[in-house]
């Protein structure tokens, strides 16, 4: 018999509150962005309940920001597949790093619940935590901001079309700057992480600007730049254990 | 040929799903392939670096404004290393020059 993660225990009473405390100011964070991301939603033609049921289901920025983007351009449904799995590719990682943080007896439930819950943030606290994870602890965290996020995306969806143009033209970067919030930090520690994102601005412009690249859609380019700018950077510089320890995220 | 957006949704929620919780409920042992590892710790920088730019000054009225948000961003992400805040400076750089131009 494993440990008892069960709400019957004070203990794991008090990681669920903990968790949804935490889970406040990114619920804070992602209502702000999700907004931006369901005025995309909404210009693409999505409603509001399709832009909501999406963000329980997928939440996650740039993977949803892929969807809207597939949807947008009614592209093949191969290609939302493979959109999806390169937009939210790290999650792979961060799953694989929190499955050595798990009890080995931790049940099929627990692991599933715990791996749909991944997001940059979520990990992020989830991971910081000592010890073995407890999952009412991230449960707390997802209680509070996946609906939050939920409840941005379909407002923003909702007044996309209401609020003056200015406004969306200001909201719609908030998605990029959460962007920049999660590439920027680790390149300041690691020069070659801040070349690599360099190296990426520069093509993906290229790809965009140039006569015959930019007839390219927008999904396949970033699937492209993608895989071949990460093997490239697998090949010549192999990561080593400590970097990956240190990244944390 | 038009497509489905509730086929759209499911698979993008399949594939949501089974990315996140493959690890999790399978590998019960570390990756020890080099390159895989590799390539799994370069894929997140790429693909948010690639969606960025140039779409960042695509989004924007004025591409102008999205110019300085990007810059906006990568300094504030860089000394304040906070979601939140650089989400929302972003913005405003974007309603600030917006305004005047």
């Amino acid at each position: 018999m494993g440990k008892d993660y069960s709400l019957k225990l004070e203990t794991n009473r008090s990681e669920l509150v903990k968790g949804m405390r935490d889970g406040v100011p990114i619920g804070l964070g992602y209502f702000a962005v999700a907004f931006s991301l369901g005025i995309t939603a909404k210009s693409i033609g999505l409603a509001p309940v399709t832009c909501m049921i999406t963000s329980v289901l997928c939440h996650a920025s740039a993977g949803e920001y892929a969807v809207y983007t597939v949807i947008g351009e009614n592209a093949a449904y191969i290609e939302m597949a493979i959109m999806v799995l390169v937009a939210n590719a790290r999650y792979l990682l961060m799953s694989a790093a929190m499955s050595q943080r798990m009890d080995s007896s931790l049940s099929f439930f627990h692991r599933l619940l715990m791996g749909f819950g991944i997001t940059d943030e979520l990990f992020g606290i989830s991971i910081a935590r000592p010890g073995m994870l407890n999952p009412n602890y991230m449960y707390g965290g997802m209680l509070i901001s996946i609906p939050m996020w939920a409840a941005g995306s379909a407002i923003g969806c909702f007044s996309g079309g209401v609020l003056p143009e200015r406004i969306v033209s200001a909201l719609s970067v908030a998605l990029f700057g959460m962007f920049l919030a999660i590439i920027i930090p680790p390149a300041r520690g690691n020069r070659l992480i801040g070349a690599i994102i360099a190296v990426c601005f520069a093509l993906s412009f290229i790809f965009s600007k140039l006569p015959l690249l930019s007839s390219i859609s927008g999904g396949t380019k970033t699937i492209i730049l993608t895989v071949v700018i990460s093997a490239i950077a697998s090949i010549l510089f192999p990561v080593a254990d400590e970097e990956e320890k240190e990244d944390g995220r | 040929m038009t497509h489905s957006i509730f086929i759209y949704i499911l698979i993008a929620a399949v594939v949501s799903l089974i990315i996140r919780a493959l690890p999790t409920t399978l590998l019960r042992r570390k990756i020890t392939n080099r390159f895989i590892r590799s390539f799994l710790y370069y894929v997140p920088y790429a693909t948010l670096s690639v969606m960025t730019f140039p779409a960042i000054t695509e989004a924007t009225k004025n591409p102008a404004a999205g110019y300085a948000a990007l810059i906006v961003g990568i300094v504030v992400a860089w000394f304040r290393k906070n979601l939140f805040e650089t989400a929302v400076l972003c913005c405003l750089t974007v309603l600030v020059i917006e305004f005047f131009l």
